[in-house]
């Protein structure tokens, strides 16, 4: 066989995954991608080893379940075939490559760093001079955002090509939040530290990034966490998508200058993540959860205030968004404003909301489904126009869906309370991978021990990663006024990205 | 004179009540009427920082823009009083005397540099330009219906008439408002409220002045419209004597005000394209008053 097949959230040795030569695997894994959108790459990176690079591709196979591991070692000076020539969504990936190791690719589009990290190959490329693609012309003028930005967000620069008001060209420099999360990690070495660390990779995915690394801290470990601690991060991650959700459709409200569904959904939000209060102690979930353990164990008290805070909440949502999904001028901004084609879609490798708004069936909870999901028998929530309106309706959707998650689960609250102590030492020479779908979508989480079972790699893929690229092509042929709107409709993270 | 010191007494209130009732309506207990005042104030005391770009043009634009406003204000009649400023042809004097207020502010956004400030003044520019012939071919129309061409005689003869000067005024109206809304960047124009300079028409052209500077910018903006308010208010107290017409007149500009934070609160605003579309469309209502003045006074055939 030329790759290994394993299942979402088990771990196997290193030594079993197939090593390839750079040719057989740049063939089969293309081959694996080219042309079926049910398998897309869920990481594709560099494990130092020391001269040389081994590369890893994992491939989510959404019809089978499975994920498809496959590796093969290279030298740093090596002068590989880009696979981005083939799968245009691996570009990313490979700029990352890069940017680390300072392998060469031919056929790539354009190996421009990607976010600047301390023990980058090629020290001498700085943040200040990224090299943008610009347009000579007198038509046409540059308008650069940020990197610090008129709302307190995060740090990104924005270039925009314009025609008038026209946009022709997007580009999106990030970086500025790099804080060397993945390096961390091995420096780190305490189940704590390291799990307070995942919840540190985008503020707003707590509940996501826990949980990934939870489920590849046990994996390593070969230790199982209980249907408890299952069943609260089932709930942590359903809660989660709804609050941030809410959250989002205040904020487009806001750019549209819609003011009274700003205030209404942005009231809407705060039941939700006080819960997250009242059960953990944090309002953004911090803390909940851990690997190994069930810290806040769900229960009926628990579930009876949530029954009785979704009953209030669902009430208010219904009412604003039939006000909402009825406003003529508020349509009139949503609708046919930032379309991405489900091929743009495709190519750039899209994932979670972000694809499923163009009509991209991409949802891990049904692919790959672990946790209470099997159970929940989740059908992914799927638009087809891919405009800020289809990003509008999907979060309508998708916080009906998850409330009906919810209720389903409150009714099978476990009893079990039990509470595991994770190992401290995991197995040597293994390799764990964990795909979860956060409210953004598609999180990979990666780790390899070394020969006396710490942790020797860490590799963390957020799904703004790819996704960024689709609100570059998003707001093409756009008014440079609507870009606000296209931004926030897809909501993508700083922090995530840059790591 | 009572004219300047009405308009003065409404800017005081107008922005205010506006900020209070989009704050009630989104449920929110919001900022004392007079917080605008407090703003404005807390501004004059400050110095102001310059762009190293930016020339004189950019310091002396903040006094013109108010300087222009105030040279409107003097213009502008209250019923049977005449403006401290009244002569044959006045409306035209006040249409320009805004207009280049509105072109230092232009000159100065460009003068910063900034990509930002250039998008902006380009906006204010087309808005500004698309608004101008709804406002003079209403101005036109009713000229040509009392027969004469200053403020002041104009707003008198009007209420000589009869319903359907009424049936005019109203258009007259709706014209007047939409133009206020655009001279003064409100909703559904522009946000005043964003803070997303990409979006932004006006507020971005003023996003490098600062301290003093801003509070002269702030100053003729809450001036502008209670300036427009007062315009509107003389299209129907003509008649009505001045003892009642004061109440009369702080009674449509409170209106105003609260209309315009309730549109401000329930509708979201337009897209950047449809915008000249709706200025466009100011002209047409302006040619229907136009059309039914040459019905009435029996020229259209």
């Amino acid at each position: 066989m030329d790759f290994i097949s394993i299942k979402n959230n088990s771990a196997l040795p290193l030594a079993s995954v197939p090593e390839l030569d750079y040719h057989t695997f740049f063939e089969v894994n293309t081959s694996l991608m080219r042309g079926d959108p049910g398998r897309h790459c869920a990481t594709l990176h560099g494990i130092p080893e020391k001269e040389r690079v081994r590369l890893l591709c994992a491939i989510a196979d959404d019809a089978t379940g499975e994920i498809h591991l496959s590796t093969s070692v290279v030298s740093r000076d090596q002068v590989l075939r880009s696979m981005a020539g083939e799968v245009p969504a691996c570009e990313r990936f490979e700029r990352e490559i890069h940017e680390n190791f300072g392998i060469s690719y031919t056929g790539h589009p354009w190996l421009k760093p990607v976010r600047y990290p301390f023990d980058r190959a090629d020290r001498s490329q700085e943040i200040a001079s990224y090299p943008f693609y610009s347009m000579e012309s007198d038509e046409l003028h540059e308008v650069g955002v940020g990197p610090i930005h008129a709302g307190v967000i995060e740090p990104g620069h924005f270039r925009f090509i314009c025609n008038g008001e026209q946009i022709l060209h997007l580009e999106i420099q990030l970086g500025f939040q790099h804080r060397g999360v993945e390096a961390l990690f091995l420096r780190q070495q305490g189940v704590l530290q390291q799990v307070m660390l995942a919840e540190g990779i985008a503020g707003d995915t707590v509940a996501g990034h826990t949980t990934a690394h939870s489920m590849v801290r046990e994996a390593l470990a070969g230790v199982d966490a209980g249907e408890g601690a299952a069943f609260s991060r089932t709930m942590a991650l359903e809660l989660e998508r709804m609050a941030i959700h809410t959250g989002d459709m205040a904020a487009l409200c806001t750019d549209v200058a819609y003011q009274l569904g700003s205030a209404v959904f942005g009231r809407l939000r705060t039941p939700l993540v006080n819960f997250f209060q009242e059960w953990g102690g944090n309002r953004l979930g911090k803390g909940l959860i851990r690997p190994g353990r069930n810290q806040f164990p769900f229960t009926p008290q628990l579930g009876t205030r949530l029954s009785a805070i979704l009953d209030a909440y669902e009430r208010d949502f219904e009412e604003m968004s039939a006000m909402l999904f009825n406003l003529p001028s508020a349509l009139s901004r949503f609708e046919r404003t930032g379309v991405v084609s489900r091929e743009d879609l495709l190519s750039i490798g899209a994932v979670g909301m972000a694809a499923r708004m163009g009509g991209l069936t991409r949802d891990i909870r049904s692919s790959h489904p672990s946790l209470w999901y099997p159970s929940l028998a989740h059908q992914p929530v799927v638009k087809h126009h891919g405009d800020v309106y289809s990003r509008v309706q999907i979060r309508r959707d998708e916080i009906r869906q998850s409330m009906h998650h919810v209720r389903q689960l409150l009714e099978q609250i476990p009893d079990t309370v039990e509470s595991r102590i994770l190992p401290e030492i995991m197995a040597p020479g293994r390799l764990a991978l964990s795909l979860v779908e956060g409210w953004r979508g598609e999180i990979c989480h990666c780790a390899l021990t070394g020969p006396h079972g710490e942790l020797r790699h860490y590799k963390v893929k957020d799904p703004s990663f790819h996704n960024w690229m689709a609100l570059a092509l998003a707001v093409r042929n756009n008014e440079i006024s609507d870009f606000p709107i296209c931004n926030k409709s897809f909501n993508l993270s700083y922090c995530g990205h840059d790591l | 004179m009572l004219s300047a010191l009405l308009i003065l007494i409404a800017a005081l209130f107008f922005t205010g009540i506006i900020n209070r009732t989009k704050s009630m309506a989104s449920g929110r207990k919001g900022p004392g009427v007079l917080q605008p005042l407090f703003d404005v104030w807390r501004l004059f005391r400050k110095g102001s920082v310059y762009p190293a770009t930016a020339g004189i043009l950019f310091r002396v634009a903040p006094t013109i823009c108010l300087a222009s406003i105030f040279m409107a204000l003097l213009v502008v009649p209250f019923g049977r009083e005449k403006g401290l400023l009244s002569f044959s042809g006045d409306f035209v004097f006040f249409a320009y005397v805004l207009a280049l207020g509105r072109f230092l502010s232009i000159v100065a956004a460009l003068d910063t540099g900034s990509s930002f400030e250039g998008m902006g003044a380009s906006r204010e520019a087309l808005y500004g330009m698309l608004a101008e012939p709804a406002f003079f071919v209403l101005m036109g129309s009713l000229a040509l219906l009392t027969g004469h061409t200053s403020f002041h005689e104009i707003f008198n003869a009007l209420h000589l008439g009869s319903w359907v000067s009424y049936a005019l005024a109203t258009l007259a109206t709706f014209v007047l408002v939409m133009i206020a809304m655009i001279e003064n960047s409100r909703m559904p124009v522009d946000d005043p409220k964003t803070h997303l300079e990409l979006t932004m028409v006006h507020e971005v052209m003023v996003l490098d002045h600062s301290g003093f500077d801003l509070g002269l910018i702030l100053t003729a903006g809450y001036l502008k419209f209670a300036i427009f308010g007062a315009l509107i208010v003389n299209l129907f107290i003509g008649m009505v004597p001045t003892g009642y017409a004061i109440p009369l007149f702080f009674l449509i500009q409170g209106g105003m005000a609260v209309a315009v934070g309730l549109i401000e609160s329930f509708m979201a605003r337009f897209r950047m394209s449809h915008n000249p579309q709706f200025i466009t469309v100011l002209t047409s209502v302006a040619l229907l008053v136009f059309f039914g003045v040459l019905l009435i006074s029996g020229r259209f055939l």
